[in-house]
């Protein structure tokens, strides 16, 4: 499995390449990869639904517990063959729908690196490479979305998706790593089994909070549902593909997945049931107001998901069961009424149900197929999709507590999807109009093929499911509620209250067909909501966010040093005070006052004279008293150095000052006079701040000298300087023996500076850079 | 003694920092100035004081004897003053040489590359 998804990330690189040597055959050699891993995939079905779980290692990062494992179940399967079967349609359809497009093959690139992503997804055993696959469908979803890069609509549109899903997928990653650390363990067998530990874990709110955030950006739950529509923007092969079928059920999955995790507790069931079940009602909402064909699949789309999502929630052997039943059935009709939509408009260059009239005549096939999923997605009989309405509807009605308001979920996005089903299926192909919108292109045999086989296959699963599905769907429902499952999925139940129940939706589902003209002449109306919805939301964040951005900044970088200054300083003394005060060690001056009065004589003037110098250089007006002034502190110092045995600092503290002064002398005519330039306001502010700054290195100070210094250091110099370095003069051995190295740097930085010196008197400027 | 160089090491540090935060350029000069002879004696006080007592070793003998000053701070001191020099130096001349070419005196002049120039607002 590792091998195919290497395999596969290989082929969507080479595809522009094989799209050029091939030119337009080309779809037929890149299919040939999603059909062997499809062939690879049913040759694993007979271990797999012998109850067996395939699982490889191999790994990445051992040492921080990452692999790219592999795990593959019932569930995982179900999806991967879904992914693999379906990309394979779609590689064709692709070719059939933008034939002769420059970009083609890049297109194919970006589908296969995609379908890769995703059958990494469904298919990881460690948390870590799930979470990468899942950004690498972000990655390529913003691709393909962003595709027609030459409309400002589809470049806000991918972005939004990817902001969308990315921020979700921060959260993501946010909830593994701590699920792994409430479970210990980043791979998801091991996980599996921990479900109990993990569910009373401290960690298992928060965890489950960023995981649910994670998966409802991705599978488009409210109030993340407003880019599936804006994605739209893609082309059709997308729509179908990433849109309906594959990762916005991605969120689903992962959701499906840790449902041995993290479900079956109060806040997974009512926080899946409260998202799922608002998110089926707006979509369905939403759906039945649109006029433009996608937008009202999408819609559907989102609707189906928040049922697929509630029920997930719900957790009961029937509710899964109908979850994973109800997923392949929409995906079967979905991503067919999607290629027919897309064949709609590839012949007419219109999406507009008012604009479509009459086009069954012409574009045979495609009515059928059309005809066809609608069937399965009004849940008509004998359709996959009817199997699916009516385990739905038992799921909901089992459930006491929540029995009606769930019901009514489901119930009613059945209407709406039954009105759909019919605008889809029949208004625009058979409606009887005098005028028939004219074809612009016929549809060829790559355009209505895929959707026919996808049709047809919800019609043949729904004659056959015992045959064909059951087996796998019971070991996919198995791997959530993880006991064996005995399901058996028929058609023909006998009457009763669910069959009453779908004859029902059905004659609702007519009456609101019915109206749909009345209702779209309705819709402007809810216009300014719109205002306030989501999506506008997001896009005036997104603008606003450069402004805030540079007021930000503007703020924070104001171009003056004092501020940085101050900022640093108060920032020092902060991280001080907040290390020193409570955890450090208590500040005693208390019995060591007597040493503040062993002082001599001459100490005392020497500080008294620092002091006055100090003031005197604050009242200065005058540069040259100013060098004056702290010439006279950097002697005093020296001194200093001179009483407590330094001789050698002294000397070059000597020299030193001397230097500075003599160097100041010489540039002082060609610098600037003083004058006062800060506000006086200003100056209790900046005061504040070198107060604080002083005292915390007064405070640091005699922090340190509470402790004896037990320098091992001065015994060896003092034994070795003049032993080993022939030098009695202990700091000069120190300086040109043991740390000769360190003095060599020292002389380098002296010859730097001096080298910039020089620079900077040679430099001359031209008149305009002089500014 | 130490005690009260701790003080005033600390005023020595605020009058450095006070002046630094000036806008005037000679203002800052001192400021760097003073701030390190500040930063100087801290690291001599923290390797503790020893009245008298150069690390020299005596003509007669072949090991320091005790007290004598710990020479590890004074072998850093030494280096630090040097390029503390080497600062101040190349300090006092670029300073001379923005106010040649850019005829300020003021810091707050100084603000060219900070200065954000509000970028227009990307269309949606």
């Amino acid at each position: 499995m590792v091998l195919a998804l290497v395999a596969g990330l290989a082929v969507a690189c080479a595809a522009p390449l094989i799209h050029r040597l091939a030119g337009s055959r080309a779809y037929l050699l890149l299919m040939l990869l999603p059909l062997s891993i499809f062939g690879y995939l049913l040759s694993l079905l007979p271990t797999i639904l012998a109850g067996q779980v395939l699982s490889s290692y191999y790994p990445w990062v051992p040492s921080l517990g990452i692999h790219l494992d592999i795990y593959l179940d019932g569930l995982s399967l179900l999806f991967a063959l879904l992914i693999s079967g379906f990309g394979a349609l779609i590689i064709a359809y692709a070719a059939g729908y933008l034939k002769g497009h420059p970009l083609l093959g890049r297109f194919y690139g970006y589908l296969i690196m995609f379908m890769v992503a995703m059958l990494g997804v469904v298919t990881a055993g460690n948390l870590f490479s799930l979470f990468v696959f899942w950004e690498l469908t972000s990655l390529s979803s913003y691709l393909l979305i962003g595709f027609k890069h030459d409309t400002e609509d589809s470049r806000n549109s991918a972005l939004q998706a990817l902001l969308v899903t990315g921020g979700g997928g921060l959260a993501l990653m946010g909830g593994f790593l701590l699920l792994s650390t409430a479970g210990g363990s980043l791979s998801l067998p091991e996980l599996l089994e921990q479900g109990d530990l993990i569910r009373t874990h401290a960690l298992y709110l928060p965890a489950l909070a960023l995981i649910c955030l994670g998966a409802f950006t991705k599978s488009a739950q409210f109030p993340f549902h407003f880019w599936l529509p804006n994605a739209m923007a893609a082309p059709t092969p997308v729509s179908a593909y990433l849109h309906s079928a594959t990762m916005v059920k991605a969120g689903v999955y992962l959701l499906a997945r840790l449902t041995p995790v993290l479900g079956g507790t109060d806040p997974w069931a009512y926080s899946l049931l409260i998202v799922g079940g608002t998110t089926t009602v707006l979509g369905a909402f939403l759906a039945i107001q649109q006029s433009d064909l996608k937008a009202i699949l999408a819609y559907t789309t989102i609707s189906a998901l928040g049922i697929l999502v509630s029920m997930i929630g719900l957790g009961t052997a029937p509710a899964l069961e109908a979850m994973v039943v109800f997923l392949l059935a929409h995906a079967l009709y979905k991503g067919t009424l999607f290629m027919v939509a897309g064949n709609v408009d590839h012949a007419t260059g219109s999406r507009q149900i008012k604009q479509l009239r009459g086009l069954g005549r012409h574009m045979r096939p495609t009515a059928l197929a059309a005809a066809l999923a609608a069937l399965s997605m009004a849940g008509m009989l004998p359709f996959f999709g009817f199997i699916g309405k009516e385990l739905l509807y038992e799921a909901a009605l089992e459930e006491s507590t929540t029995r009606w308001a769930l019901f009514g979920l489901t119930f009613f996005s059945g209407i709406i999807f039954v009105a759909v089903a019919l605008v889809l299926g029949y208004r625009i192909f058979w409606r009887k109009t005098p005028t028939p919108t004219p074809l612009l292109h016929a549809d060829g045999p790559l355009l209505y093929l895929p959707p026919l086989l996808l049709a047809g296959l919800g019609l043949l699963l729904g004659v056959l499911p015992a045959l064909l599905v059951t087996p796998m769907l019971r070991r996919a429902a198995e791997a959530m509620l993880g006991e064996a499952q005995t399901f058996e999925l028929t058609l023909w139940h006998g009457v009763n209250l669910v069959l009453l129940l779908s004859g029902l939706t059905m004659l609702l589902g007519w009456v609101l067909y019915r109206a749909t003209d009345r209702l779209h002449a309705l819709a402007p109306r809810l216009a300014p909501l719109y205002h306030y919805g989501p999506n506008n939301l997001f896009f005036k964040g997104v603008k606003a966010l450069p402004g805030a951005a540079a007021a930000l900044t503007g703020a924070i970088q104001t171009g003056k040093l004092r501020n940085y200054i101050a900022v640093i300083s108060l920032t020092l003394v902060g991280f001080v005070a907040y290390t020193l005060i409570p955890n450090g060690p208590p500040l005693v001056l208390a019995d060591r006052w007597h040493l503040v009065t062993n002082v001599r004589l001459y100490e005392v003037v020497l500080i008294l004279l620092i002091l006055a110098a100090l003031y005197m250089l604050h009242r200065s007006k005058s540069r040259l008293t100013s060098i004056a002034i702290l010439g006279i502190i950097g002697y005093s110092i020296a001194v200093f150095f001179i009483l407590f045995g330094a001789p050698d600092i002294a000397a070059t503290q000597l020299l030193i000052e001397t230097l500075t002064v003599v160097l100041f002398v010489l540039v002082l005519h060609k610098l600037p006079a003083f004058h006062t330039l800060s506000a006086i306001q200003q100056k209790p502010k900046y005061i504040a701040v070198s107060v604080l700054f002083g005292a915390a290195m007064t405070y640091v100070l005699l922090l340190v000298k509470q402790f004896p210094l037990d320098s091992p250091l001065k015994e060896y110099f003092g034994q070795a300087s003049y032993l080993q370095g022939q030098g009695r003069n202990i700091v000069n051995v120190i300086l040109v023996d043991f740390r000769a190295l360190d003095t060599l740097g020292e002389t380098t930085v002296l010859a730097v500076a001096a080298k910039g010196i020089f620079a900077l008197f040679k430099l001359k400027l031209d008149q305009e850079e002089r500014l | 003694m130490e005690i009260v160089l701790c003080f005033v090491i600390g005023i020595l540090f605020s009058v450095g920092l006070y002046f630094i935060l000036h806008r005037h350029f000679f203002k800052l000069i001192l400021g760097l100035m003073i701030l390190g002879l500040a930063t100087n004696l801290f690291i001599f006080v923290i390797g503790r004081l020893t009245r008298g007592g150069s690390p020299i070793i005596g003509e007669e003998q072949e090991v320091a004897l005790e007290p004598f000053a710990d020479p590890v701070p004074q072998a850093l001191l030494l280096t630090a003053i040097v390029i503390g020099f080497g600062i101040q130096a190349f300090a006092i001349v670029l300073i001379k040489r923005v106010y040649q070419t850019f005829g300020t005196t003021d810091l707050d002049d100084l603000d060219s590359t900070d200065q954000i120039h509000s970028p227009k607002p990307p269309a949606p």
